[in-house]
């Protein structure tokens, strides 16, 4: 079966300058037709050729999924990334032609949810803008909660006040506004689902709330919007393909190995899904494992690695690939 | 080219066969002489022509006449389908999924017009017309799910996908391998496949779940599953037991041809796009003895997978009883040459 997701063929159709970090994006088919239908909290991998180099970045879908016209995703500029939201940001312009996946949802609704109470930080914003889209239609309940630094980067949030008004909470920290997380997980009805997505730091805060409050952990949901992050360059021999790679500085070990030519599966390429998990045939040297997917079990056996995000500094690493 | 369709029963005088033309496309399952558990699982995509992967969901001859025992079957048992409260939309996922594809695989059949939320659905062989919205449950006979199942072959369950799991929370179940929907309905993966025998030890199990999970829309996958079945009967649920469990003591060596079927099901695994549920249509394929063995090759090796099934396998698949005869009677066709590799008949 062909790794990662189907392609569709699409053009850039619009370009909004959101604020002085963000801009979206906005996607239709290049042949007119109906793009796939979605569901809220899906993503879409969108393939960027920067010259002889192929980047893949996820990004969730934040266009209501009840009309799949065109897709749309914010991406918010990382100055100190690999280049990726710089890519976006600096060199696709309206009417482009770019290829991007079928939609994946790793970050859906749980239906059975009462509740649904949403959190929010920065960028991590854009899941539930579909979210809220598929359950204000149906007449869902749910209660949204987003933190954001100051007014130039608050994605969103005034369109999300004008439309869901009182269900929707914002906090400024500009304005030294607090997000009373504790009184908000405390006084939920029964049977509400938490769902949170934002930076590493606000995830864990949330989710170590909630353990405390004693939400079952299967009521917990959330989505890291974790990029691979540039390193050291490293060399790495591929054992079933018989070749060795150089994985460089601004470059992943997944994005290496398909450079040479092996297309190995992946969802996410976040370190979540943990389909482009890799076994480790053997090592001298040390892994900085970036996932969240691998037992502290599979990390101390040292016999698997995830591609998407993990890198390694040492003398030589041969995986199973 | 039309589909000739038959009129023929599932019980009482089963008067159910197979036409040659639908002999030749019988998906047997077998492509080497032995049979062991495997994930086996491959890209469900359109295969050629006259065989029944031409298009994603197969309409064949007895299509109208297993229409017509479903209703019987649920006539007496509305339980064969359910779908728990929020499995709603995975129902609408489902009806737009067979109308779609049925429109498009066989337009003379059928024909679904789109006007936004307006639908106006012809199911020509069933003879129906309906104009509904579509997500307004109030504007079919049946909820969405039991609406098109009704028309539709094969046994469908519909998987909630959670906590890193899957969850049989909704289906349509009519034409089963002696399991129940009313009995799994609730349950997880590791659950309903709890009575499976040796497969947990191969760690099956866990690569199955891993994979399903993570099948994208777009990208359906399948797989073949078998057994046996004495006399053509579709429903062989738990809830019938008593009237088809004696079936098995009726083989002797004079009726193996025409009471013994070959049980062959096509598992499909499709992700639904509004609620990211796993839709597992089950497609069950009958074939007796005497027709199987028009093809020599399917004869010799269907002998030899029989022969040979591990103990502990033809018990799980309630065989025991019938698997002498039944091989005994084969045996005859065997003329212990090789097999060619492949599925197909020779």
């Amino acid at each position: 079966m062909k790794a990662g997701a189907n392609r569709i063929e699409a053009v850039v159709t619009d370009i909004v300058t959101v604020n002085e970090l963000v801009k979206r994006f906005h996607f239709r088919r290049t042949d007119g037709g109906i793009l796939p239908t979605f569901s809220g909290g899906a993503h879409i991998v969108v393939e960027m050729r920067d010259e002889e180099r192929t980047r893949l970045n996820p990004y969730s879908l934040m266009s209501s999924p009840l009309d799949t016209r065109d897709y749309t995703i914010s991406v918010r500029r990382d100055d100190a990334g690999r280049g990726g939201s710089l890519f976006m940001h600096s060199r696709v312009e309206a009417g482009q032609r770019m290829v991007i996946s079928s939609p994946v949802n790793l970050f859906s609704l749980d239906l059975r949810a009462r509740k649904h109470l949403m959190i929010a930080g920065g960028i991590g914003i854009t899941p539930f803008l579909a979210q809220t889209a598929q359950l204000a239609a149906e007449g869902g309940n749910f209660e949204l909660h987003y933190c954001f630094r100051n007014d130039g980067v608050g994605s969103y949030a005034d369109f999300l006040r004008q439309r869901y008004d009182r269900k929707v909470n914002l906090y400024r920290s500009d304005l030294q506004e607090t997000f009373e997380l504790e009184r908000v997980l405390a006084t939920q009805p029964l049977g509400t689902h938490l769902y949170v997505c934002g930076p590493e730091g606000m995830i864990d805060w949330v989710r170590a709330t909630a353990a405390g409050l004693g939400w079952p952990m299967e009521t917990v949901h959330y989505e890291h919007f974790a990029a691979p992050q540039p390193g050291k360059p490293f060399d790495v021999t591929l054992a079933l393909s018989g070749i060795d790679i150089r994985v460089g500085e601004h470059e992943s070990l997944l994005e290496a190995i398909e450079a040479a030519g092996i297309d190995p599966p992946y969802l996410c390429r976040g370190g979540v899904c943990g389909q482009c998990e890799t076994n480790v045939i053997s090592h001298d040297g040390k892994f900085l494992h970036n996932d969240h997917w691998l037992s502290e079990e599979d990390r101390r056996s040292g016999c698997k690695i995830m591609p998407c995000v993990s890198r390694f500094e040492g003398r030589s690493l041969v995986l199973e690939r | 080219m039309g589909i000739n369709f038959r009129q023929e029963t599932f019980r009482n005088d089963f008067s159910f066969k197979n036409s040659p033309e639908q002999i030749r496309r019988f998906p047997f399952p077998f492509h080497e002489d032995g049979y062991m558990y495997s994930v086996n699982i491959e890209p469900h995509v359109p295969g050629p022509k006259n065989t029944v992967f031409e298009h994603l969901f197969d309409v064949d001859e007895h299509y109208i006449s297993e229409m017509r025992d479903r209703a019987m079957v649920l006539a007496e048992d509305p339980l064969r389908c359910q779908s728990l409260p929020y499995m709603t939309l995975a129902g609408w996922d489902t009806l737009e999924l067979l109308m779609t594809e049925k429109a498009k695989s066989y337009p003379d059949l059928f024909s679904l017009t789109r006007d936004g939320d307006k639908w106006h659905w012809i199911n020509r062989p069933l003879g129906i017309d309906d104009r509904f919205t579509f997500g307004d449950t109030s504007t079919l006979p049946y909820g969405p799910l039991e609406y098109i199942t009704r028309q539709s072959q094969g046994d469908f369950a519909v998987l909630d996908q959670r906590d890193g799991n899957l969850w049989m929370d909704a289906g349509m179940v009519t034409t089963q391998a002696d399991w129940s929907l009313d009995f799994d309905i609730g349950m997880n993966f590791f659950e309903w496949h709890a009575p499976v025998p040796l497969a947990h030890e191969m760690g099956v199990f866990n690569r199955a779940l891993k994979f399903l999970m993570a099948i994208q829309q777009g990208q359906p996958a399948r797989r073949f599953n078998w057994t046996m079945t004495i006399n053509p009967r579709l429903d062989t649920s738990p809830e019938n037991y008593h009237k088809w469990g004696t079936d098995r003591t009726t083989v002797t060596p004079d009726n193996v041809g025409h009471k013994v079927h070959l049980r062959v099901e096509v598992q499909m695994f499709f992700r639904l796009p509004r609620s990211n549920a796993l839709l597992f249509p089950i497609r069950c394929y009958l074939i007796k003895m005497e027709e199987l063995v028009s093809s020599p090759k399917w004869a010799r090796r269907f002998h030899r997978v029989l022969r040979d099934l591990p103990d502990e396998l033809a018990e799980y698949k309630g065989l025991v009883r019938y698997r002498p005869t039944t091989v005994e009677w084969l045996s005859k066709y065997d003329d212990g040459q090789p097999t060619s590799p492949g599925f197909g008949p020779d």
